[in-house]
Order: structure tokens, then sequence, then C-alpha cells
């Protein structure tokens, strides 16, 4: 176990150095120039433009700019922004908070009630129940998130006047709840059709009919038996599901005025500060790299033949 | 007869992914056999209310792109703010430039969402058909040459999971200052080929130890004629239900965008800009944004439907 976890670890780095220099380079080698954009609309002298670049770094090949990003990030500096001067570190530090704080509220809803629901329609295959929560999942499926979004502002907010259409300043929890709903929805559909699947499939092994036949109470034969052999493949996308929905938050967080790394990194990139766009980025697919790591552990949980060496 | 089930099965989602399936019917089964897996799925389809349904909204939706002008009179650039500011639907009044009212700018929406749906449906297909090709073409060199070449595209395509989608993209597109369709086709291409790749390499690993391939090999084939006439249509089955259920991914992806300010923009004709730009009236005039919102929403529904009902014909596991 610990070997095999060390080893992932391992594999991890360059995956993690290639997703990294991947968006490096896209930010710091195709057309767009903070420097340029430092100056706006006056008329500039290029060789002051060319000190500032030197200065920055910015004439450098672009390996060697990522070696030293890389190398500054690995001892927790993230550089700071051209144009404002502000450390990137301080940018993070106030965005990321709001948005786990979103992604947490995001992913306990799309648990609990995605995983409620598949389980409810999966004991039944095709009965009713079961062909509503496919018609809803599919509908809620096809909502782009902007979509879902703007209708929940407008319902919630503008018809039935029952939550602010923003999310003020300084928020409390509940002003979180639908941004979080929102956002969450989709994932909540992918659980719930997973979920309604595998227990459906499920039903039928082998396993089942012994736990039926020993006499077992329904409670256990539910809870147990079935639920741990069918969320395999929940957790499989639920892990790779956070990275999806700090991601989506650029969406949710745009639409209810939330300030957090969508609004943070959606500004950086118009503004073209690499640094922001690249730091925030790493976090997240470090995030993501962990999440799956973290699945994979739980899959021996969830599955004793399962072991790793 | 698979020859002609390959093609109408497929007329729906566009001309590539037909295209794709080419190599099939050469090396499938003689006609005088069993039904197979292609015919068979068609059978199936035929069958399905869901299929009718999708199929049928998808092909309204493809005539619509392609000759909007057969739709409404009305020009979706014709701004009059004087006469049409915000002027409500006019529900009653079918498929008339007033039928479901007038944006911020005095243009019909009704000719606006008609001229929307050429930039979603193309990005959708452009998208699915780039992403399938090179997906499929890396999930096979990946999966049937193993060690080094597997090693080293399978790497790769870690390295282009791990970027979130809509995070690359927007990072991706903020670049160009261009953003015509083809350059959101090939951005979404770009980073949406890995899901393909991995279920290629994966099918392409199981069907490669399959007695026919040892037996072509056996025979003297070269690796070309292998790959292409014995493991590509074996394993395209899943290639094919994974690319149309990501259609409807792709349309909404780039409605995403387009909301979002880094898609499609003016004078392209976008359901998702459109959104955008009814959000300041959400409160007085909603209509503005929900009639396109409610456009994107059942062309992501239709597609996902059929890519629903393609994947219940083809996976035998859920017959």
């Amino acid at each position: 176990m610990g070997r095999y976890v060390v080893r992932r670890l391992l594999q991890m780095i360059p995956v993690f150095i290639g997703s990294t220099f991947l968006i490096f380079s896209m930010m710091y080698a195709l057309p767009g120039d903070p420097v340029r954009a430092l100056m706006g609309d006056q008329s500039f002298d290029p060789e002051r433009l060319a000190s500032i670049r030197a200065e920055l770094g910015l004439d450098k090949p672009l390996l060697l700019q990522y070696a030293s990003y890389l190398g500054n990030l690995l001892q927790g500096d993230f550089g700071t922004e051209i144009v404002s001067g502000r450390p990137v570190a301080d940018i993070i530090a106030a965005a990321f908070p709001v948005t786990i704080q979103l992604t947490i509220f995001a992913f306990t809803f799309t648990v609990l009630v995605g995983v409620g629901l598949g389980v409810v329609a999966g004991l039944r295959p095709n009965s009713i129940r079961d062909r509503g929560l496919l018609t809803l999942t599919l509908v809620l499926i096809s909502m782009p998130s902007f979509v879902l979004g703007f209708l929940m502002q407008y319902l919630f907010a503008f018809q039935f006047e029952l939550t602010t259409a923003t999310v003020p300043e300084d928020p409390a929890i509940t002003d979180m709840m639908l941004p979080a709903i929102v956002l969450g929805s989709l994932s909540l559909a992918y659980v719930a059709r997973l979920t309604r699947t595998s227990m459906a499939e499920n039903l039928r092994a082998d396993y089942m009919r012994t736990a039926v036949a020993k006499g077992l109470p329904r409670r256990r034969i539910v809870g147990v038996h079935l639920m741990r052999n069918s969320m395999i493949p929940v957790v499989t996308f639920l892990g790779t599901d956070i990275g999806t929905l700090m991601t989506g938050a650029i969406v949710t967080e745009g639409i209810f005025n939330v300030k957090g790394v969508g609004g943070a990194i959606y500004e950086a990139l118009f503004r073209r500060e690499g640094a922001t766009v690249v730091g925030i980025a790493s976090l997240i697919i470090l995030v993501y790299l962990l999440t799956s790591l973290l699945v994979d552990l739980l899959y021996a949980v969830l599955d004793p033949r399962i072991r790793y060496a | 007869m698979p020859d002609t089930t390959d093609g109408k099965m497929l007329t729906a989602p566009g001309p590539a992914v037909t295209e794709t399936v080419a190599p099939g019917p050469e090396s499938g089964p003689a006609p005088a056999k069993a039904r197979s897996l292609w015919s068979d799925a068609w059978h199936d389809l035929r069958r399905q209310p869901m299929f009718l349904v999708s199929a049928a909204l998808i092909v309204l939706l493809l005539v619509i792109s392609f000759a909007p002008g057969l739709f409404t009179s009305a020009s979706p650039r014709h701004a009059d703010l004087a006469n049409h500011y915000l002027q409500p639907p006019n529900w009653g009044n079918f498929f008339a430039p007033d039928w479901l009212g007038y944006d911020g700018q005095g243009r019909s929406i009704y000719a606006r969402i008609v001229y929307g749906a050429r930039a979603s449906l193309t990005v959708g297909i452009g998208v699915t058909v780039l992403v399938t090709l090179l997906g499929t073409l890396v999930g096979m060199l990946a999966g049937y040459f193993g060690g080094w070449a597997d090693t080293i595209l399978s790497r790769v395509t870690d390295i282009f999971f791990g970027i979130p989608f809509l995070l690359g993209a927007l990072v991706v597109l903020t670049t160009f200052e261009e953003r015509t369709v083809w350059v959101v086709i090939l951005a979404l291409a770009f980073l949406g080929w890995t899901q393909i790749a991995r279920v290629a390499r994966g099918a392409v690993i199981t069907i490669k130890q399959a007695d026919y391939v040892v037996a072509a090999k056996a025979l003297g084939a070269s690796t070309s004629r292998i790959l292409l006439k014995h493991i590509l249509p074996n394993a395209l089955a899943p290639i094919i239900v994974v690319a149309t259920i990501a259609l409807g991914g792709y349309i909404a992806a780039e409605a995403t965008l387009s909301f979002l300010g880094v898609g499609l923009a003016e004078p392209t004709v976008s359901w998702g800009g459109d959104v955008s730009t009814g959000r300041e009236q959400l409160r007085n005039a909603p209509y503005v944004l929900i009639v396109p919102s409610v456009m994107v929403s059942i062309t992501v529904l239709s597609f996902l439907m059929f890519g629903d009902a393609v994947r219940n014909a083809l996976d035998p596991k859920l017959r």
C-alpha cells in the first residue's frame, strides 16, 4: 500500500509538469502581451518595452522561463502580477477559500441527492420512478450550467424573491446554497444515473441472491451488499469531478457574482497575467491529480478483492 | 446488408461519422450470415421512440442550419431600436419576426435563433469529427503497439486529461483575437480527444488478442491492413457511442464559451452570445435570455437522446 502510494505520487510528477507546462506555454507563447497591455493605448518607446520585458525575464526562451517558474513554485513563490504588482499568492489566498467552500457545498449536494435518487430509481429498474429519474436527469444534463443558473436566479431571486440575485461581499452559508446547487446539478445528474445503472446491474448478481436466500434483512442487503458493490463507478466519477466543479465555478461564480477562483482566473486571462492563470491552474490540476489517487485508494476499501502491492 | 444499414443509421450525426465507419462494411460478415452488430443495432434503433424523436429533431436542426432563410424572412442582424426595443413576444404569431419578441438592440429573437443554429451544429459536429479521428488514431497506436509507444502516448493523454476542459478552452481561446467557428472547433478538439483515445486504446487491447487478428498476422497481413481492416471495424462501436454522447457536450461547451465572451463573437450569430446579451434585461425582459437558452437545451437534449439510443443499440451489455 505505502509503496503503491509512493509510486503513484512519483508518476504524478511528469503529468503535473506536462499539464502545467501546456498551460504555461499557451499563456506565454501565444500572442497577447501583458507588457504591451501595461502601456495601454498611449504611445510608447520600443526600447523601454524591451527593457521591461528583459527585467521580467520575458525575453528568455520559453523552456527557461518555465524552469525558473517551476523552481519558484516549488519554493512556494507564485510570482507577482505584472500590472498590479500584487503577489499571486495573495490573490490565491483570497479566492481559493471561497471556491473551495462553494465546491464542497456542491459536492455534498451532488453526493447526497445524486446517490439518493440513484438508489431510489435503481432498486426498481424500469418502474415509473426510474423512468422519471432518467427523464429528469436527461433534462438536467442538457441544460448548460449558465442556463440553469439564470433560470434559478430568475425564479428564486426575481419571481419568488427568496434570495438576492447575487451573492453579497461577505457571504453567509445560506447565500452560497443557490450557486452550489447550480454548480452541482450536472454532476448530480451523472451520479444519479451511474448509481442507478450500477445498482440495477448488481441486483441480478449471485451474491444478492445468496444474501436474500440467507434471510438477511432487506436493509442490510441493500445498505451493505448492494451499495458497497455498486459504488465503484460512482466513486470514480466523483474523483474526477472535483476538478471539473472547481473550473465549472468560473461560470457559476460569474452569474452569482461570487468572488472566487473563477472570477480571478477570468479577469487574469483578459489581462494576460500569466503568473495568476498558471498559478491557479496548477493548484486545480494538483487537486485533480490528488483526488484521482484518493479514488484509486478508495477502490480497495470498497472492494477488498482489489489490493495494492 | 451491413452496407446500407451503416449509412442509414449514421446519417444524422453528420457526414464525417459515416466516414469513420466506412471501413466497417468491407470487412463485415457476408450478408448471408446472421445479422451483424450494425444491422442488429439498426433493427433495434428503429423501434426506439427516443431514437425516432431525437433523429427527427436533429434532422430539423440540420435543415435549419443549412437553409435558415427557409424559416424566417427577417435578418438576424437588422436592428431597429426605434420601433422594436425589447418588444415582448407575440406568442400567437407563429414564425413571424415578432413571434419571440425583440432583444435590447431591436433585433428579432426568432431570426437570431434560426440563424444561430448553424454555428452550434458546426462546432458540435466539427469537434466530434476531429476528436474521433485524433482520439482513434492515438488510441489505436497506443493499444496495438504497446511498449514504448503506449507509455509515451498514454502519458501525453494523461497530461491533456489533467487539464480541466473549460479552463483549457478559456486559456486557448483568449489568445485568439479573431475567434471564428474554425478556431473554436480546433481549440475544443485540441483539448477534447483524450476520452476517445482512452476508450479506443482499451477496445484495441482487447481486440488484438482475438483469434482473427492472430490468424491475420499468421497469414502475413501487413500491420496497416490488420489495423484498418480487422481492428478498427471491431473497435468502432464503443468509440461511436462515446462520440455521439460527447457531441451534445461540445454544443453546450461552445454555448458556455460564447456566453463567457471567449467563444464565437459578432458577426457570427450564436445562442451562447445571445444569452449573455440577454442577461442585462433578465429582470424585465426574461424572454431575451430564455429563448436562446431553451434552444441550446433542446439541441443538446436531442443529441444526448440520440447518443443514448445508439448506446442502447450498440452496447450488448445493456440488452
